[in-house]
């Protein structure tokens, strides 16, 4: 028994069966994503008028890094491309060819995901500071002396926790304040302040971390879906593009569908980040 | 076109066959890639949660014919398993609200889709549409076993500490969230992680049917000669597909709250128990009841649109009479598929969204009852003239159509938020949805298996046993559901685990009205009895069937050796004719199959 059309399109269609069912994935995977944009929405709309971090629940402005955020959605972009470039390589029959652009490809996969880690490490090692006089400051934390290490969530703190552990006093790095609002920095004052608040006269202590506020937990959540979607992509890529690529001697027009298939998924990937980065960066 | 399509199918299937070893025990019924294995593994996993759902909900029923006393029958084994919470054979009201929203889950997400959807779905359509198997075998084989092993995980969450999820069907947030604070793993993460398999399983096959039916009709099965029934899994894949993805961004968002303590669904300054909740806040518990019940609502379809397939094939075969209405029924299933993407929130009058918002949802929820009432319409015409056969599958099929009719009607005064002011909550709206899917879609389900099963085994069931089936059934569905009625509208709310008896708006007669409904609960319990005995006794010594088409019908499923081979159709089938020619004048019998040469 044989399935038809797994390689062949069907005439009164014009599709074969597996570019039907990425284009159906697709669309749930849109309905999964417009989810988690309009839950995005909802939560800013009625958030308190007021920036963060002046205002406890307001929402914060120009908090991520755009330069990064830019150099990624390049990078994103240029992917796109390459894995164009491997599928019309295929349909040329340049197996070697093929194999160059996945393996950019790849690179650009996991540099994506470099990237994004690194800037995870950023907000996991960043943190808010309300004082009970009033006073609010963003900065970096520094408990008995300690500095925390790359992606050592075991090093976040807060002010549960350091009740909890009896922690006297911590060292705290304030960042240079920021003109009224939006991304841009004070030329003038651009020195790091550093403080030494007691544990007692902290009135709230966070990392930026999904647990803090709103907005880091639906920026983590969408950004890490995305991610996983991307790992995920790279993952089947990788796989197609060296053991995967047996195929490509007995079945080659089926394998080349397959790329296809894959670089449809990939190029979903990216169109999300297009629209995740305004949202979260820019807007 | 015709080279292209006649590469496949049984020729090569017989010559395979020769050089392949008949597969083992595992690759043949556990882990077959062959879609009407999957579909009886989806229709005997559904038929046992079906039960366990009842079983849960009989414990309910009993505990509140007696409030405050042991449960009878069940007591001893439900402290036995439960321990704490069942403590004398009482149920705790913690543990009754459990088995409420595991009812619920369970005979929704469990039992009803996977049965109708999965079941039949995987069964029937690739036979009626002419295909050798799903377009894709092997997705299909990891949509069950998704779909098993989250089941495992809702059964299992009976078991840890704190007690499975207690919020609902529905896990309405914040109190999903704070009623189980500061233990991560309890009963409703498993519930969560439990729905997030369910959904992926769910989309698996949505992606897989759609594709079938779009790509491997056979030559000359254009759109309009597909049977009913296939547009109404189509529709209901469409449903599935785009409606299950929020539900699954809201689960994520509550697995969050629940797990690493964001606030999604967390209002500012919470208070549990005289205490802030130690949150950040700002998060807006309105959002999750728009994310479920963007779901809940295409879920309701979910449920009806197959059985309503089913029922038009059944009612189609055995009134020998072409289905009236067959195009009109075809695009008002379209409708509503459209439609009820835009009536979700006639589930939330009550949350104070505001009045615009609340009167185009009613609008919207009265546009969809508009196509309902045309399909159901057409099928009551269909009788007209006809000399019906009340064998079992019909008479499922037939009481389906005033069943789901009142399931129907009595929904429109939930639909208009004046009289939904008064109505929401109370136990009218379960008398109202079990009306819509119990003697509704569970009718048209059983119609389905009894019609089906001399196809998939070569043997009818016994038609004794199904008649005293059906006539208890429907009975007892009656008896449990109609009193209900009048209990909403004397003010029961739902969700009382003493039955009302404490709750000053319920009079006497509404909480009287809850010993007979245990009693009718009884006896639908019994009537299941001579099913389940039928089910096993016919697959070993049931009636045989005669030739491959023993009920006489026109549609493709009845063109190939029963039960059907791998790969199916002995010869490509070709089809020429529309899907109901019953009593055509002139034929020589009263039905022409689709792919009778013209």
């Amino acid at each position: 028994m044989e399935i038809p059309y797994t390689d062949k399109a069907r005439p009164d269609t014009g599709l074969y069966n597996a570019k039907v069912g990425i284009w159906l994935f697709l669309a749930s995977e849109i309905m999964l994503f417009g989810a988690l944009f309009s839950s995005y929405i909802l939560l800013r709309v009625q958030a308190p008028l007021g920036d963060w971090p002046a205002m406890r629940l307001g929402w914060p402005h120009g908090l991520l890094n755009i330069p990064i955020g830019t150099f990624n959605t390049a990078v994103l972009i240029t992917s796109s491309v390459t894995v164009v470039m491997a599928w019309a390589s295929l349909k040329m029959g340049k197996l070697a060819a093929f194999r160059r652009y996945m393996v950019v490809t790849l690179v650009c996969a996991f540099g994506f995901l470099g990237v994004k880690s690194y800037e995870y490490n950023e907000k996991f090692t960043h943190y808010e500071l309300r004082l009970k006089s009033g006073e609010v400051y963003t900065g970096h934390l520094a408990v008995n002396g300690k500095h925390p290490g790359f992606w050592s969530l075991s090093d976040i703190w807060n002010l549960d926790r350091l009740n909890k552990e009896k922690v006297a006093t911590v060292e705290f790095v304030a960042d240079p304040k920021k003109e009224s609002h939006g991304a841009k920095h004070a030329e003038a004052s651009h020195e790091h302040v550093t403080l030494k608040p007691k544990v007692a006269d902290i009135a709230h202590l966070d990392a930026f971390i999904p647990r803090n506020h709103p907005f880091f937990a639906i920026y983590f959540t969408i950004t890490a879906l995305h991610g996983l979607h991307v790992l995920g992509g790279a993952l089947v890529m990788g796989y197609f593009a060296f053991p995967g690529s047996r195929m490509w001697k007995t079945k080659p027009e089926q394998f080349t569908n397959r790329i296809e298939v894959v670089g449809l998924f990939w190029h979903f990937v990216d169109l999300v980040w297009i629209f995740l980065f305004p949202v979260v960066y820019l807007l | 076109m015709s080279t292209a399509t006649s590469t496949q199918h049984a020729s090569a299937h017989g010559h395979e066959a020769e050089h392949h070893h008949e597969p083992g025990f595992w690759q043949k019924y556990v882990f077959s890639t062959d879609h009407k294995v999957i579909g009886i593994q989806y229709g005997l996993t559904s038929l046992v949660f079906l039960l366990f759902g009842f079983l849960l909900m009989l414990c309910m029923r009993l505990q509140l014919a007696n409030p405050g006393k042991p449960v009878a029958i069940f007591g001893n084994l439900l402290e036995t398993i439960l321990g704490e919470g069942a403590k004398g054979g009482i149920m705790s009201a913690d543990l009754y609200n459990s088995f409420g929203a595991m009812h619920g889950t369970i005979m929704v997400f469990l039992g009803v889709v996977p049965l109708a959807f999965g079941a039949f779905g995987n069964y029937v359509t690739p036979l009626q549409i002419g295909a050798p198997d799903m377009a894709f075998p092997r997705l299909n084989m990891a949509s069950y076993h998704l779909f098993f092993w989250g089941g495992v995980l809702m059964l299992g969450s009976f078991f840890v500490p704190g007690g499975t999820a207690k919020s609902g069907w529905t896990s309405y947030s914040p109190l999903a969230t704070v009623a189980e604070f500061g233990r991560p793993f309890n009963g409703q993460t498993l519930w969560l992680i439990g729905m997030v398999l369910l959904i992926s399983s769910s989309l698996l096959g949505a992606v897989n049917f759609i594709t079938t039916i779009i790509q491997l009709r056979t030559k000359g099965m254009s759109w309009m000669r597909l049977p009913f029934f296939v547009w109404a899994q189509f529709v209901t894949g469409f449903l599935l597909l785009l409606a299950f993805p929020p539900l699954e961004a809201a689960g994520i968002l509550q697995l969050m709250d629940n797990l690493l303590h964001t606030s999604f669904f967390l209002p500012t300054g919470l208070v549990v128990g005289g205490e802030t909740l130690p949150v950040s806040g700002g998060g807006s518990p309105l959002l999750w009841q728009h994310l479920f019940w963007f779901l809940g609502h295409p879920e309701v379809y979910v449920l009806i649109l197959p059985a309503m397939g089913i029922v038009a094939e059944v009612i189609a075969n055995n009134t020998r009479k072409p289905l009236w209405g067959y195009k009109s029924m075809v695009y008002s299933v379209m409708s509503i598929g459209f439609l009820s993407f835009i009536v979700w929130a006639h589930h939330m009058y009550l949350t104070g969204m505001g009045t615009k918002v609340s009167t185009f949802f009613q609008t919207t929820t009265m546009m969809i009852s508009i196509p309902s009432v045309i399909i159901l319409t057409a099928l009551f015409i269909s009788l007209w003239g006809g000399s019906i056969r009340f064998n079992t599958p019909m008479l499922f099929a037939v009481s389906f159509l005033p069943m789901f009719g009142i399931g129907g009607l009595t929904g429109l005064p939930l639909g208009f938020n004046a009289s939904d002011i008064f109505l929401h909550d109370s136990y009218y709206v379960i008398g109202h949805f079990h009306y819509v899917v119990a003697p509704g879609t569970i009718f048209g389900l059983f119609a389905g298996i009894y019609y089906w099963f001399p196809k998939m085994t070569g043997r009818r069931m016994n038609e004794v046993l199904g008649q005293i089936h059906f006539w208890l059934s429907l009975v007892g569905m009656n008896l449990v559901f109609a009193p209900m009625f009048i209990q909403g509208i004397r003010g029961m709310s739902r969700r009382m685990a003493d039955g009302g008896t404490t709750y000053f708006g319920a009079d006497d007669i509404a909480i009287h009205l809850n010993k007979s409904i245990t009693h009718s609960a009884l006896l639908l319990a019994v009537a299941q009895i001579p099913f389940i005995i039928n089910l096993f006794l016919s697959i070993k010594s049931g009636r045989k069937v005669e030739g491959d088409n023993p009920w006489g019908a026109t549609t493709l499923d009845w063109a190939t050796p029963t039960p059907p081979p791998h790969g199916n159709f002995a010869t490509e089938p070709v089809v020429y004719r529309g899907p109901y020619e019953y009593s055509v004048p002139g034929a020589p019998a009263d039905f022409i199959p689709q792919d009778r040469k013209p």
